[in-house]
């Protein structure tokens, strides 16, 4: 059992931190959060050429057969600079599903735009009515000749606006919330009767709604069987919750930082605010909640890592601790930075609403208590 | 990054094990096993198992008769041992005062100390807090006065744990009055605790327990060779004591084995149509308990990881301190709840007594002894440095506030 990282996951880690540190300032993150895309096309390409988009996917895939730990130190650095360019959806949901159940031809087709950082894509993983639940799927698949017909409704699909695809987990059998019957469907942008009204979210992303109604797609869209793609929402889940909990450590790292810094230069009663006991031991309690999210990362990490039998309930234990520190941590730092926390001006509250997104995204902390509870 | 044992520490899993079934004392596991209070003698015998096997001291240094274990083997060590429920080992000796006199003693005095807190031939307890300085024990008043080769010990020590049983005591006190700031002038010294003018006085705590003491000092005198150290730096090993105790105050193997044996009780308690277990109340707490103790859990194995054999762990062990003592503290409580109306019954004598069988016990095997226990626990976030101490050396250790 060790906690070292090997030389190429040290490398990977440095080159994250130095993108990170270098190339991405809160101004221009800003700038481009308001273009047109939402994100920097350059910041995609550069994850392509630096192999990041290739990370998880195997060598037959172009990619570069990374895991669970590779995946956990980009999004935890992802969480410190608060990146915008959309790896999640692309990368961990979308790809994370036709990396599982697409034919050689399918990820030739589909799969490997995504690799090479030329185009993203979204999974729609939620429906109203749903809550959290992966396999609350009431979107019908039917049956159109040698193709499909799709009707329903999914919302918050992560990236839907720039998505050339999106994956549709849509029912051919069984009934809402069963595991089997789901197929997964790959749609792509502008098929016809699908209509995609597309919001920013509130962490300043972007998201939409879709309304399938009766979307026609070919046999070919079908990504592995047309009941499996239950067990495969669970496994790109298992991946998508570490990805999430390793931004959250990220962005909690950054808040417990900054409000230290803030409250040893902020003087009040001529004195910095930093040495009144009161603040002192907030900050403390910030620090543990940040060291005992990271150790259950850590352990989450190396479980999924190795294919441990329980790694979903690891998982569940992970996500709850960092949904509740997370919030403790945002709360709290907004609190210690004062009036200037609640200001869109202070990078703090645009992280403080991110790490509000992450426990929301793939079932908040007392979602994930009550399935580690069982 | 990797979780799995290797081959080998799959082995010292085993080794422990066979050790466990063959040298655990039958009569020590008994008690423990029916949960029958551990008197002086057992501790003994049960540290000299582990001297006699070789692995006494895993928090020592190889050349002082430490195990050289890495990380995993510690932490495969301290799991065996909760699981097995062994006496915890008493920290006076090996945990406290034995790092710091293999760190700062003299030659003379590693060889004369050593190998008795090694083999657990005397029993030693500490001298630190006064009924003057408790969190702000650099406040402290007992005096240690130069007269020729001896000091001359005047003052009270207090909340002294087991000192009824001591056979030594390691204490700080004031050797120079006349100091800039009140951590100066202060020594570390080690006192037989049957030198003339030494007195012990019991202080029952609320449980009804005679387990800490006051200790008066009259005119003790001591020779200067007890002195460890240089004269007046006694704070600073003082420091690295408390940082050697904080560690293993977390106890998280213990608290996991704890919480097994909970759910195994709760699931045996008749609530409505089933069982404590399927109440989704209690479920839910139990499960928020063992969440915080799998990231202790990960949190000691990380510390344990950076720190080399026998060096003293860093203010992060603070950390370890707040969030263990806090688990301890929940689970003492689940207890009390779980026991439900079985927990009002106070009958401390049934849990000293052999012959009372555990199913004869008023109140049933266990119950009663929870509360008294919940009560007697809400120690553990003051002493060894209460939490918020440990909140204030984070602040200014690690965060830099």
């Amino acid at each position: 059992m060790d906690f070292d990282l090997s030389d190429e996951q040290a490398l990977l880690k440095d080159s994250l931190e130095r993108f990170v540190r270098n190339d991405y300032d809160f101004d221009s993150r800003r700038r481009n959060l308001a273009s047109e895309r939402g994100f920097s096309s350059t910041h995609w390409q550069l994850f392509g050429e630096l192999g990041w988009t290739a990370m998880p996917f195997p060598e037959v895939d172009g990619g570069l057969d990374g895991g669970a730990i590779e995946l956990m130190l980009i999004m935890e650095q992802f969480g410190r600079g608060l990146v915008i360019e959309p790896y999640l959806p692309t990368i961990v949901l979308a790809g994370g599903a036709l990396r599982r159940a697409g034919s050689e031809a399918q990820k030739s087709r589909w799969l490997a735009p995504l690799v090479a950082a030329e185009q993203t894509a979204a999974l729609a993983f939620a429906e109203p009515g749903g809550r959290f639940d992966p396999w609350h799927v009431t979107t019908r698949a039917e049956r159109d000749g040698e193709g499909w017909r799709l009707h329903g409704e999914k919302i918050a699909v992560l990236n839907a606006r720039d998505a050339g695809l999106v994956v549709v987990p849509a029912r051919t059998a069984g009934a809402t919330g069963d595991r089997d019957g789901i197929g997964l469907f790959v749609v792509t942008a502008g098929t016809k009767g699908m209509r995609v009204t597309a919001y920013p979210t509130v962490d300043g992303l972007q998201a939409a709604d879709l309304a399938l109604d009766g979307v026609r797609v070919d046999g070919e869209a079908l990504l592995g069987t047309p009941d499996g793609g239950g067990s495969v929402l669970a496994e790109v889940y298992d991946e998508a919750l570490l990805a999430v909990s390793a931004e959250a450590v990220g962005v909690m790292s950054v808040l417990l930082e900054k409000t230290i810094d803030y409250t040893r230069n902020r003087r009040q009663f001529g004195v910095p605010i930093g040495t009144f006991q009161a603040l002192q031991h907030r900050m403390v309690e910030m620090f543990m909640c940040v060291e005992q999210s990271r150790s259950l990362l850590y352990m989450a990490a190396m479980k999924l890592a190795a294919g441990h039998d329980d790694a979903s309930r690891a998982l569940a234990a992970l996500k709850y601790q960092v949904g509740t520190s997370g919030r403790l941590i945002g709360e709290e730092a907004v609190q210690l930075h004062g009036g200037m926390g609640v200001t869109d001006e202070l990078d703090v509250a645009h992280y403080f609403k991110r790490v509000t997104t992450l426990d929301l995204l793939f079932g908040n902390a007392d979602h994930h208590l009550t399935r580690y509870t069982g | 990054m990797d979780l799995r044992f290797s081959d080998d520490d799959r082995a010292f899993r085993e080794e422990v094990r066979t050790f466990l079934a063959e040298k655990y004392p039958a009569d020590i596991r008994e008690r423990t096993q029916r949960g029958l209070r551990l008197g002086r003698d057992d501790h003994m015998r049960w540290q000299q198992t582990l001297y006699e096997q070789g692995w006494a001291a895993p928090n020592w240094p190889v050349e002082h008769g430490g195990t050289g274990w890495s990380a995993t083997r510690r932490y495969i060590f301290d799991s065996e041992l909760a699981l097995a429920n062994t006496p915890q080992i008493m920290p006076f000796g090996l945990s406290m005062v034995g790092p710091v006199i293999y760190t700062y003693g003299t030659e003379a005095q590693k060889a004369r100390f050593l190998p008795d807190i090694l083999a657990s031939r005397v029993w030693w307890c500490q001298g630190y807090s006064e009924p003057g300085a408790g969190s702000d024990l650099a406040s402290l008043k007992t005096r240690a006065d130069r007269d020729g080769d001896e000091y001359v010990i005047n003052g009270t020590k207090t909340w002294t744990t087991l000192g009824q049983h001591a056979d030594w005591i390691f204490l700080l006190a004031r050797t120079s009055q006349d100091v800039a700031r009140k951590q100066e002038g202060i020594s570390f010294l080690l006192a037989d605790m049957r030198t003339p003018g030494i007195s012990v006085r019991p202080i029952i705590t609320v449980d009804g327990e005679h387990e800490v003491n006051e200790v008066h000092f009259e005119n003790v005198r001591i020779p200067v060779d007890n002195l460890v150290g240089d004269e007046g730096h006694g704070w600073t090993y003082g420091k690295v004591l408390l940082q050697h105790e904080r560690t293993g105050i977390a106890a998280v193997a213990r608290s996991k084995y704890r919480l097994s044996r909970l759910r195994a009780l709760a699931g045996s308690i008749p609530a409505g149509d089933g069982t404590l277990l399927d109440d989704p109340q209690f479920r839910r707490r139990l499960a928020r308990v063992e969440i915080e103790l799998t990231a202790l859990e990960y949190t000691e194995l990380r510390t344990l990881a950076a720190v080399a054999t026998g060096g003293a762990p860093g203010p992060e062990s603070s950390l370890l301190k707040i969030r263990g003592t806090e688990v301890q503290q929940q689970l003492d409580l689940l207890y009390v709840e779980a026991a439900g109306y079985r927990a009002l019954p106070f009958v401390p004598g049934q849990f000293r007594d052999p012959d009372i069988a555990d199913d004869e016990r008023i109140g049933g095997p266990w119950a009663a002894d929870t509360a008294p226990r919940y009560f007697n626990g809400r120690k553990v976030t003051i002493y060894g440095g209460t939490n918020e101490i440990q909140k204030n050396i984070i602040a200014k250790a690690v965060l830099g506030l």
